[in-house]
């Protein structure tokens, strides 16, 4: 790797954590109903919604309440999404007069949407309208990340409080974060990314005479090319932003009008961890000891560059089987070198790699290079992010509480090895928090692994793979991760759009995200009910390196434990094959 | 007496051979259904035994001799797994049979009726029964608790209240009840019992280390839980590699699909054995430690509590000082000279046997010279010499020769005296009085013939070491209180001396209990030992409540452990144990998880070896064939249960240092040496097996 490459991975580090306090303390205020600088442009607002829609600000809800009005909420957006896609041929903003979208993808697009997967089985610019990118993907791209926020703020608020069982107000934790977080910072990455050329139109697709003309398959000369555009930049914005993911073209990122620059490539893949890494510290404010939050943010961190190293490293070595068809891999100042297939050239090796890591670590699923195109080590780092349980960094809210799941297992374990019943941040960690944190760690790999298993049996799963030998085992089990992790990335090889896929993968979206949540609240609301043990020295630290050493274990043992035969059958074996040749 | 019991061979004997058979017992599934894990072991057992059957029949997937050689291993994976709990469940009997035996009992002095003169009879205390009436006498320990019939008496209470000045017990009125464990110091009492003494707690005990009738504790629960949670996981870990491994074999097209018995062996080598098999050991072997420091505990949830303690309230006297006072300084006043109080005060106490009588004489003897006139037993008096007895109404003590009479008592009975002889109180002995006062000493006037001869100063003794337990306690994080009857200046000077975090001067049953419930409001758990009927709501209130066994009734009902020995220092050792049972549960699930990562490089690549051959690079402990390491996993994760059984029956050892350092030490011993440890075991029986030509 050359000095370029190192020098852009650690300079996107250095962005990273100067942000992660001044975000972090705001989104605590935010979380604390306190008043920020934003209160005269949005306060006027936010109150209008809570008067249209009845709510009461002041009073809050138990975990149990909370919990039901965010699965209202997430239902009927859920279904809003589905019937615009049936029915956006009847409605305005069509310019290309696309047609009902199928009953089984629509399903998957609605699920997937809500639950902050975005996952795409279609495509963008030939199937959706206007007005469906607009009324459905980017409004949900909005809400289902305010609704992982919202419920991560819940759960910190009862790790904060004692003996109440109050945790929040599903419906102000909602207003306010997509009002004082989400939309002021997609506002202002939309702006930057226009002006690097990201298209924002809502004019008809435009036709370009092509320099060279072509002749197509059935030997007709092509001398035209349609290029799709539209009311891009918005969506990339919060798309980026709000770990969804869902691009607006088929291609997402890798598209010239979605990600025209290395500078809006740097944007975009800043936007991706920059919410969830900055929530650390909104979580150690608002239980008092940012210690606490730092300390998980470092853990993730570390695991993070870990793996994203390793990575770096085996795509930038490259492929033996093409470098002995003559073709040269070696990096030199005229050439990247390395494994350039599905990369973009604009991009290179490096940032493609570092966007790979992170869009499958924090549960974005956006792409500026093809994954099913990485080296078996490099596709294995990225479906192995999404094993240990999309908890580094992890999509916005959702990672977090995923994350602090594992620390309550490692408080556990590390606790009963202090020779004290276990507590975090003064909380006795009991039965109830262990089921509860045991189903947030159980149920990713249980629809990962039993979705391949069904994927790998049925002829209907088999059918849709594209490449023989282990690969083709890795793009079903990476299908089945990326729905199971809600990230929404995936190995292209696959042809997801059938209705085996469609409904199979919409079925884990669901129950990957809402059994997820439910359990985090219920940590929360048990949690606030009890009493505060105040710590001393007989008291486990849970901010001390040898205690953020212990987390980095716990996620890292669970993660290989769960995952490593299938991926021995997959990527590893892959990987062997190809050098042991 | 646990000691001995060890040395016995032929006890040891049978213990392991009734432990043996109590491993086959327990194999019946209604039991093993409590223990997800090892239920789980067994059902494979049985699929494996079944394989093996049908291999017989020459229908097997794999070998006869490999499927059998499993099912073998598997089986005795219960059996290890059943034994430790056996052994443990054995020992705990024992020792609770042996202490039902050797148990400390007092003798009563029983009446027939309420009359002094009536002879009476030598009883043990425990036989007495309610309204039944004995007599007790200077210098004997109050039995049970009663109320009194007849008699006025000075009574030493202090292990009880943990006020170490004598109190007054009459018939009639407030102060006629007297409790066990205290020790008359003059006169006599006539007492009607009031309660029956304590039935049951070994039974009690006894059940909590028999498995059958044991309750889970809630940390037991929460462990459960997780346990059953990876249990779950790695179940669809091997379910799934079954199709899986097939759709291998198709897109490969070669070798055969992973066999039922691998999948299974795989299975039990993840799931967490060695925990899950040594759990309930390890909750019964805490309880074994109590009984053998003489602690009975009433619940396994009392001892899981005693590691989680924040707060000892722990009781001056007996405790943090000596149980009496002992004289260190002789001031004399009014121009009287030192040499002349001294032989007074050591007149005045050759014939009082109390503690703190003898203390003065040694004084006397080692700082001014002066040897007893009498250093035979009081009843050696020299001619003339006439001693006065202390006695609840006169309040004082002395002797009486040659037309002088010599007497010491409490500065304000004292003073009485002085005055009533009309003399002057001289100006410097209140401030001497109020000045030992102060400095947590108690005075003692003495007076020759109606004079003031200058003040004895008797000061608590703080115990030898304790200031560095305290230190210790400071570092596992456990603030001490001291609780005394004493006044505020008092405690604070003995308090300081004895490096307590805290102190509840002239505490009532009403200021425990006040104290502990803020405490307890404030999140710590605290605990406390008691002995008096008063400390009862104290006790029921605190979270780990010891009661002495010469306690009252009402008190050890409160509580949740009951102390043999009645040594209330006991509460440290206590809260330790509770601490080991705890780390010895966190270590060895540390151990139990770390372990599976070497499994799956023996059995991965064995697995899979007829599918995908190169995946042999991660056989990383270059084991012989796929089958001697299938078979060298199972092996392992076996024996690795019966290595730990004695871990598991003495807890990992606790060391008073802070939680960070424990973690650290505890992580490389259990978590590094967890995941090092079967890499070099499942090496060396592979090496075995080769060597003995059995694979």
């Amino acid at each position: 790797m050359n000095p370029y490459s190192w020098f852009q991975l650690i300079f996107y580090f250095v962005v990273l954590f100067l942000l992660v306090k001044p975000l972090g303390f705001f989104m605590a205020h935010v979380y604390q109903g306190e008043r920020t600088f934003l209160d005269p442009v949005f306060g006027p607002l936010e109150r209008l919604i809570y008067r249209l829609g009845g709510v009461h600000a002041d009073e809050e809800m138990n975990w149990k309440v909370y919990a039901i009005a965010l699965m209202v909420f997430n239902v009927l957006g859920l279904l809003v999404v589905y019937g615009l896609q049936r029915v956006q041929g009847f409605l305005p903003l069509n310019p290309q007069s696309l047609g009902a979208v199928s009953p089984d993808s629509s399903w998957n697009t609605a699920v997937s949407f809500a639950s902050n997967t975005n996952w795409q089985g279609y495509g963008g610019e030939t199937t959706m309208s206007y007005l469906t990118q607009m009324m459905a993907m980017t409004v949900q791209n909005f809400v289902s990340a305010a609704t992982g926020m919202a419920a991560l703020a819940a759960m910190i608020r009862g790790i904060a409080r004692h003996t109440t069982d109050k945790i929040g107000n599903f419906w102000v934790d909602l207003t306010r974060t997509v009002l004082y977080i989400l939309l002021p910072l997609a506002f202002v990455l939309a702006l930057a990314l226009v002006s690097q050329g990201v298209v924002q139109t809502f004019s008809q697709y435009q036709t370009a005479n092509l320099l060279q003309p072509i002749t197509d398959a059935s030997g007709k000369s092509v001398t035209t090319q349609t290029l799709a555009v539209g009311p891009a930049a918005s969506q990339i914005a919060i798309k980026q932003l709000g770990t969804n993911g869902g691009g607006f073209f088929n291609t997402n990122s890798t598209h010239p009008f979605e990600n025209p620059t290395p500078f809006s490539n740097f944007l975009e893949m800043l936007s991706i961890l920059l919410i969830p890494a900055a929530l650390c510290y909104t979580f150690g404010k608002m239980v008092g000891d940012t210690r606490q939050g730092w300390a998980i943010l470092i853990a993730m961190t570390v695991i993070f560059v870990a793996l994203l190293s390793v990575s770096v490293w085996t795509e930038q070595n490259g492929n033996p089987a093409i470098a002995k068809m003559g073709v040269d891999i070696q990096q030199s100042n005229i050439n990247p070198g390395g494994n350039m297939e599905g990369k973009e050239v604009r991009f290179g090796v490096a940032n493609s790699a570092l966007w790979g890591a992170a869009t499958t670590a924090a549960s974005n699923g956006s792409v500026d290079s093809m994954h099913d195109s990485y080296m078996p080590l490099g596709g294995l780092i990225e479906m192995w992010l999404i094993h240990l349980g999309e908890v580094i960094y992890g999509g916005v809210g959702s990672g977090l509480y995923g994350m602090l799941a594992f620390v309550i297992v490692a408080v556990f374990v590390a606790g009963l090895m202090v020779g004290r019943t276990p507590e975090y941040l003064g909380k006795k960690i009991e039965a109830y928090e262990m089921k509860m944190a045991s189903l947030i760690l159980l149920i990713p790999v249980f629809t990962a692994l039993v979705g391949t298993a069904i994927g790998v049996l049925t002829p209907a799963g088999q059918s849709s793979v594209l490449n023989p030998g282990p690969h083709g085992f890795s793009e079903i089990l990476y299908a089945f991760s990326s729905a199971s992790g809600n990230n929404g990335s995936a190995f292209a090889g696959l042809n997801a759009n059938t209705p085996f896929y469609n409904t199979a993968l919409g079925i884990i979206m669901f129950i990957a995200r809402y059994w997820l949540m439910i359990p985090a609240l219920a940590i929360g609301g048990s949690l606030a009910r009890k009493k505060k043990v105040p710590a001393s020295a007989g008291t486990l630290p849970t901010h001390t390196p040898l205690f953020i050493a212990w987390t980095i274990g716990v996620v890292i043992i669970v993660g290989a434990l769960g995952f490593l035969p299938a991926l021995a059958l997959g990527p590893i074996v892959e990987h062997l094959m190809i050098f042991a040749h | 007496m646990n000691n001995q019991l060890k040395k016995q061979p032929t006890f040891r004997r049978e213990l392991y051979q009734r432990a043996v058979l109590d491993s086959f017992v327990k194999l019946n599934p209604r039991w093993m259904v409590r223990n997800p894990v090892m239920f789980v072991v067994e059902v494979g057992s049985v699929l494996t035994t079944a394989l093996w059957v049908q291999a017989l029949f020459g229908k097997g997937e794999a070998p006869t001799g490999f499927i059998a050689t499993v099912a073998i291993w598997l089986w005795f994976t219960v059996l290890f797994a059943n034994f430790s709990e056996a052994v443990a469940e054995g020992r705990g009997k024992a020792q609770a049979e042996a202490l039902r035996k050797t148990r400390q009992t007092t003798q009563a002095k029983k009446l027939k009726t309420a009359n002094r003169e009536s002879q009476y009879e030598l009883v043990a205390s425990a036989s007495l029964r309610k309204d039944d009436i004995y007599l007790v006498e200077a210098g004997d320990v109050i039995s049970v608790d009663g109320e009194i019939i007849e008699g006025i008496a000075s009574v030493d209470e202090s292990a009880v209240t943990g006020e170490s000045a004598p109190v007054i017990r009459e018939a009639g009125g407030d102060r006629s009840a007297v409790t066990g464990g205290t020790r008359l110091l003059s006169d006599w009492l006539i007492v009607r019992v009031t309660a029956n003494p304590g039935e049951g707690f070994l039974d009690r005990m006894i059940g909590l280390v028999e498995g059958a009738k044991r309750q889970k504790t809630p940390n037991e629960i929460a462990l459960n839980i997780l346990l059953a949670g990876f249990t779950i996981v790695f179940l669809i870990v091997c379910a799934t590699l079954l199709p899986y491994s097939l759709y291998s074999v198709q897109i490969a097209g070669k070798g055969v699909p992973i066999t039922i018995t691998v999948l299974v062996a795989l299975l039990v080598c993840l799931i967490p054995t060695t925990i899950g098999g040594l759990l309930s050991a390890i909750g019964i072997a805490g309880m074994d430690r109590m009984i053998q420091r003489n602690v009975i505990a009433m619940s396994g949830r009392a001892v899981e509590a005693a590691g989680d303690v924040d707060v000892l309230l722990l009781d001056k006297t007996g405790t943090i000082t000596l149980g009496n006072r002992q004289a260190v300084d002789l001031i004399p006043v009014n121009g009287v000279p030192a040499q002349e109080l001294a032989e007074a005060a050591q007149l005045a106490s050759l014939a009082d046997e109390t503690p703190e009588g003898r203390s003065i004489v040694v004084l006397a003897k080692e700082k001014f010279g002066l040897r007893g006139r009498t250093m035979g037993s009081s009843e050696e008096a020299p001619e003339g010499m006439h001693f006065v007895p202390f006695t609840a109404q006169t309040r004082m003590s002395g002797v009486d020769f040659d037309g002088t009479s010599i007497r010491k008592g409490a500065p304000d009975t004292m003073m009485t005296l002085v005055q009533s002889n009309g003399h002057p109180v001289p100006a410097d002995l209140q401030t001497n009085v109020d000045s030992i006062a102060r400095a947590g000493g108690t005075p003692l006037v003495v007076a020759r013939n109606g004079n003031a001869l200058g003040v004895i100063h008797l000061k608590d003794i703080v115990k030898g070491g304790i200031n560095e337990r305290f230190a210790h306690l400071r570092k596992m994080g456990i603030k001490t209180v001291m609780i005394t009857g004493d006044n505020p200046l008092t405690a604070a000077a003995i308090a300081a001396e004895a490096g307590v975090d805290d102190f509840l001067a002239q505490a009532t049953p009403e200021t425990k209990l006040k104290l502990i419930r803020e405490y307890q409001g404030g999140g710590r758990l605290v605990a406390m030992t008691g002995d008096g009927t008063n400390d009862a709501p104290a006790l029921a209130q605190a979270d780990v409540a010891v009661a002495m066994n010469t306690g009252t009734q009402p008190a050890r009902e409160a509580a949740n452990m009951v102390d043999l020995d009645s040594n209330p220092t006991k509460l440290i050792e206590i809260v330790e144990i509770g601490k080991q049972l705890l780390m010895t549960r966190g270590a060895l699930t540390t151990f139990s998880i770390a372990n599976d990562v070497s499994k799956y490089f023996a059995i991965i690549p064995a697995a899979f070896a007829s599918t995908y051959p190169v995946l042999n690079v991660l056989n990383i402990m270059h084991l012989a064939t796929p089958q001697s390491a299938i078979l060298s996993a199972v092996i392992f994760n076996a024996l690795i249960i019966i290595a730990l059984i004695p871990l598991a029956l003495r807890g990992v050892p606790y060391r008073p240092v802070g939680a960070a350092q424990l973690l650290r030490d505890n992580l490389l011993i259990y978590g590094l040496g967890g995941l090092i440890a079967p890499f070099i075991g499942i090496k060396l029986i592979d090496m075995l097996l080769v060597t003995l030509h059995l694979v």
